[in-house]
């Protein structure tokens, strides 16, 4: 940290000069990027329906309020369907989770070299796979339904759950799996004893944490053909029915919040 | 008393999870009923399933030999609109949310402030990315502008809620000291709350670039324009090798971006 001398004081300053301009130069060039950004983000823009906007809004608000609430008897089913499908991804994603989670913590993969970078790959790229686009393929691949939505909520767990678990795996008290292996346990008793006590409130935490998550994200499955409430929103919106919208809105709102609720509930009672 | 005879010799099994016996067998027997009652309710058209398969097979092949040259055009037009997208949401919702988060911190704002923007941020974070898409589509017409505000929203609630509840965990002793100098409110937050919390700040905004770029995915299925309207159209042309382009185009940059924000953040702190 430089000290500049003045005629009669020295001055401290936090950075040198050159790193002030340095730091200068990096601002201004990220707002030269985000200009650049900008220009080609809203070339193809209509600007008048942008200024159209507010009229938009309220004409908008005025057709969805108030909302139907009648409408509410033909969505207890797609509701159910909807808990459904995030109830048994969650289970489908956690079984494919626990083994890929052991084959990619440092301390219980058979081999760091070949088997963990591929384990690490499935979680990735179930990570960066939003669930909707998994729908989208498996809607394709084995026909609309609760069951492409399982599946897509199932893939899309995997990286979560295996990425969160793998990493309390990692974090074990290691001397726990000393005393126990030092009885002459085989591998299997020593994950059995010393491994999964340790992690199993972390595994039910990310478990319902991650169901949480879910009961969000399949709210909107429907969209693309997979079941569940957003089947109604997507007829929905395609008939420009916007009272029902408004209804369905509020239903999915609701069981956000209310698994919300439940999830930081149980994570409480738990850890 | 010796010692040996306090420390208990036998190794107990440490308590269960419910207590109650009772408790425990009906929440048990409750989740088995569940299970039953969802997997009967769910119905598999087997004969549509092993349709699928093949088409499925044909997927894994597109994957495999991905097809980048025949719809080049479309895709990186996709994926120019996403990336754009994904800058500018994330610099606009980072501008936005700072006011916001500083707002919302018990320890900074007075308390007619502090419930504004907590409900803002509630608001921001309880609408799902999707249904917000579907409303500004409705208002904005379609294409990345929509996408664009969308991200922006939803950059909001993420972003202002970490760094208030950044802002209330700061050492207090390093603002004691800022306030007893008599600073005004701009200077404590410029000289005892920024440095603080400026290199957890960064870390997130990278965080919540890769996160808006993962969104921009998906918001494109509802007509907000991005790498999801593309793939969209080359699942419902059943063009998987296409599709299976852009999905590795998609990993591919998720994975760059991952990592390069993991040595960026490294590099700040």
């Amino acid at each position: 940290m430089p000290i500049t001398k003045t005629s009669d004081s020295a001055v401290w300053r936090k950075r040198t000069t050159l790193q002030q301009w340095a730091l200068w130069g990096g601002w201004f060039l990220l707002v030269v990027f985000f200009i650049f950004c900008w220009q080609v983000m809203t070339k193809d823009t209509i600007w008048y329906f942008v200024a159209d906007a507010p009229t938009q809004a309220a004409d908008l608000g005025g057709r969805m309020f108030p909302p139907r609430w009648s409408y509410i008897d033909v969505l207890w089913a797609p509701l159910w369907d909807t808990l459904n499908i995030a109830t048994l991804g969650t289970l489908l994603g956690i079984a494919i989770a626990i083994p890929v989670a052991f084959l990619a913590a440092r301390n219980t993969t058979p081999s760091v070299l070949f088997v963990r970078p591929i384990a690490l790959f499935i979680i990735v790229s179930s990570r960066s796979i939003n669930s909707l686009i998994w729908a989208l393929l498996l809607v394709a691949i084995i026909g609309p339904g609760i069951l492409a939505g399982i599946v897509a909520i199932g893939l899309r767990s995997i990286g979560f759950v295996a990425k969160l678990l793998y990493e309390a795996i990692e974090e074990i008290d290691e001397t726990q799996v000393e005393a126990i292996s030092a009885t002459g346990a085989s591998a299997a008793q020593v994950v059995d004893y010393a491994i999964v006590p340790q992690v199993l409130p972390a595994f039910f935490g990310i478990s319902v944490f991650r169901w949480d998550i879910n009961i969000r994200e399949s709210t909107i499955l429907g969209l693309v053909g997979a079941g569940g409430i957003g089947l109604q929103l997507q007829a929905s919106l395609n008939v420009l029915a916007w009272p029902q919208v408004t209804m369905i809105f509020i239903v999915i709102l609701g069981t956000v919040v209310l698994s919300e609720w439940v999830s930081a509930k149980v994570r409480h009672a738990i850890i | 008393m010796t010692d040996a005879a306090v420390k208990p010799r036998r190794w107990k099994r440490p308590p269960v999870l419910i207590q109650d016996a009772r408790w425990r067998l009906g929440i048990y027997s409750g989740a088995v009923i569940y299970l039953i009652l969802a997997i009967s309710s769910v119905e598999v058209n087997w004969v549509r399933v092993y349709d699928g398969l093949e088409r499925g097979w044909r997927f894994v092949q597109g994957f495999l030999v991905p097809d980048f040259t025949s719809r080049w055009s479309d895709i990186s037009q996709g994926l120019v609109e996403s990336l754009t997208m994904t800058v500018t949401a994330t610099v606009v919702g980072i501008l936005i949310s700072v006011p916001i988060g500083v707002g919302a911190a018990r320890n900074l704002a007075p308390r007619p402030v502090y419930y504004v923007c907590r409900s803002i941020i509630a608001l921001s974070r309880a609408l799902q990315e999707i249904i917000i898409a579907i409303l500004f589509v409705a208002m904005f017409g379609f294409g990345p502008f929509a996408g664009f505000l969308t991200l922006s929203f939803a950059t909001i609630g993420f972003l202002a809620k970490l760094l208030a509840e950044d802002i209330e965990d700061i050492d207090e002793s390093q603002a004691e000291a800022v306030r007893s100098t008599g600073a005004s409110w701009l200077q404590l937050v410029n000289y005892a709350i920024q440095p603080q919390v400026m290199p957890r700040l960064i870390g997130l905004s990278l965080y919540r670039l890769d996160i808006n770029f993962r969104e921009s995915a998906v918001i494109g299925i509802v007509g907000a324009g991005g790498i999801g309207a593309t793939l969209n159209t080359a699942i419902d042309r059943y063009e998987y090798d296409s599709a299976g382009a852009i999905l590795l185009m998609i990993i591919a940059i998720v994975m760059v971006a991952e990592y390069s924000s993991g040595f960026v953040r490294k590099w700040v702190q």
